[in-house]
């Protein structure tokens, strides 16, 4: 595979919580990672391993103690969360934190239409916006276009978790990144916004991260993938490799990453 | 039967000017999450701006305007306090409530030879107000007799529909999003910070105005008048969305006004029996009833959701 682009970079980081009290904890000593333009990355690692402050140093609802973090080779480190929103679409592991419960679909995909614009003083609804709103929920396959007024709030999760999906999406992001996002979803639920997840970053061509704990969505989707465990990838497939690791091998080493915690 | 008219009369007017400060409240309770004290500040500071405009010979409807600013100000400094210095939510009002004393004895005393020494009372009577000037000095002598009730009710509807409007634009939605998921805002590139301080801007800013309406309306102006009001108001608030607030259709603002209408009224009823000593035990009371229909109504609705 050719040279790939650097898009993100994490280099040398270092980040402990709780500094300067018995429970310290150094999550990463010097931690370093690359997301290249057009990855899909899946990650994977046991609790405390990592995975989630890689995403929230990244997203910057943490800030790292030590080392950079670049945007196309532009240092980003300091910029604020909310900032860096502009180019990252995010969908939580909580279904609710990726819409507005009070408000209707159409609302929520109104502002979420808005990303990057002026949020000034006219109306908040483009009505002429609402045949793309609906041929977009149809894709979800959830029956979702019929109940463009409904609050978000009476959805189920699987249903919230789709749309919040289609929200971050609905605007042009440089990254996606999901924080297992199909965690707190039933099996049927989590296949199905899997599926959609796998489907929408093939459609729009995006780069993307996902945490995970499901190892078979690890191996199935995705192109490079990441297994952490105490501030490091002890499994890194590289730009081109991923065919090479089997069910078998990252369960073998996840078993062994697993007993050394005593989980 | 002409009691009966007067104190129905007495109702409605008070029911719409507090409904301006019950409109405000509402943005900051019901929409941002934010239980606001700072309106126990901030409505004598309304009031004090426009008494001493007004002494100052200043036309009424520009002191409306100014005690909307220094509302919003003061809202907008309990906001900073909250946002940038990381105060909580109670504590961020009360000390906004706190200061608001001392300014507004200072704004009262202004006119005093030694301004620094403050005042807790000032009148001007016969001086223009937004009753006695135009356009209300127009109206014919049947109706001026109830120019306190025409006026309130016009300019609590003016701000009813200002607010709905604003709800409805781009800015309102995300304040709107912003109460009810803070990240979701976040996650569109805004800060979530600046619309918690623009909504308690405007909170504040009608707390305020309202107090300029009052004080024209008493031709007074004192330190003390804010006192209990955050109660008196989040009673109405809570009242106006969870009995009239089911009604479809009918827009969460004129909710509200309904509610302290009703609020007003029960007050109103209750103080025909009881000794005017038990007034704010009264409020307490019945804050505590509307905390319970609210709670009551909740249990029943997630019941039928099912």
């Amino acid at each position: 595979m050719a040279e790939q682009k650097a898009l993100v970079e994490l280099r040398h980081i270092r980040k402990v919580f709780n500094a300067g009290t018995v429970s310290e904890m150094e999550v990463f000593h010097d931690f370093s990672l690359t997301i290249h333009e057009g990855e899909f990355i899946s990650v994977v690692g046991s609790n405390g391993s990592g995975k989630t402050t890689t995403l929230n140093l990244l997203c910057g609802s943490l800030s790292a103690d030590e080392g950079q973090i670049l945007l196309h080779g532009k240092d980003i480190t300091k910029m604020p969360e909310y900032k860096r929103s502009a180019f990252l679409g995010r969908v939580f592991q909580d279904p609710s934190k990726g819409t507005c419960p009070s408000m209707t679909i159409l609302e929520n995909m109104s502002l979420a239409d808005n990303k990057g614009r002026v949020f000034g003083f006219s109306h908040g609804i483009n009505r002429k916006r609402v045949n793309y709103y609906k041929s977009q929920l149809e894709l979800l396959h959830l029956g979702l276009e019929d109940k463009i007024d409904l609050p978000v709030g009476v959805l189920s999760g699987g249903q919230r978790q789709a749309l919040a999906l289609l929200i971050s999406t609905m605007t042009p992001i440089e990254l996606l990144v999901l924080d297992e996002h199909t965690a707190a979803l039933d099996p049927k639920s989590s296949e199905n916004v899997m599926e959609l997840t796998d489907r929408i970053i093939k459609e729009k061509k995006l780069s993307a991260i996902m945490v995970t704990h499901n190892l078979r969505f690890a191996e199935q989707y995705g192109t490079r993938l990441l297994m952490m465990d105490k501030g490091h990838c002890v499994i890194d497939s590289g730009l081109d490799g991923k065919a090479n690791y089997k069910m078998e091998d990252l369960l073998r080493t996840f078993n062994e990453i697993s007993i050394e915690c005593g989980n | 039967m002409d009691v009966v008219l007067s104190l129905i009369q007495n109702v409605l007017e008070e029911g719409f000017i507090y409904g301006i400060v019950a409109m405000g409240v509402y943005i900051t309770y019901k929409i941002l999450d934010f239980p606001d004290l700072s309106v126990d500040g901030t409505f004598p500071l309304g009031c004090a701006v426009t008494a001493a405009m007004i002494t100052g010979g200043i036309n009424p409807w520009l002191a409306c305007i100014a005690a909307f600013a220094a509302g919003a100000a003061a809202g907008c400094v309990t906001g900073l306090l909250h946002v940038k210095l990381r105060v909580t939510d109670l504590l961020s009002g009360i000390i906004v409530m706190t200061g608001c004393w001392s300014l507004n004895l200072l704004i009262l005393g202004i006119h005093l030879p030694d301004p620094l020494s403050g005042n807790s009372l000032l009148q001007f009577y016969n001086q223009p107000t937004i009753f006695t000037s135009a356009p209300m000095s127009l109206l014919p002598e049947v109706l001026y007799q109830y120019r306190v009730l025409i006026l309130a009710a016009v300019l609590a509807i003016v701000v009813k529909l200002l607010m709905d409007w604003f709800l409805r634009t781009k800015k309102g939605m995300l304040l709107r999003a912003t109460g009810d998921n803070k990240d979701f805002v976040t996650s569109l590139a805004k800060d979530q910070g600046s619309m918690k301080i623009l909504g308690l801007g405007i909170g504040n800013g009608c707390t305020a105005l309202a107090g300029s309406i009052l004080a024209q309306q008493a031709e007074s102006a004192s330190v003390s008048i804010g006192t209990g009001l955050v109660v008196q108001v989040l009673a109405a608030v809570i009242i106006g969305s969870s009995v009239f607030g089911r009604i479809k259709k009918l827009r969460t603002t004129t909710a509200v006004l309904l509610g302290t209408m009703l609020y007003k009224a029960v007050l109103l009823v209750a103080m025909l029996w009881l000794p005017s000593t038990f007034l704010k035990l009264t409020m307490a009371v019945l804050f505590v009833a509307a905390l319970m229909t609210d709670r009551l109504g909740k249990k029943k609705g997630s019941v039928s959701h099912g």
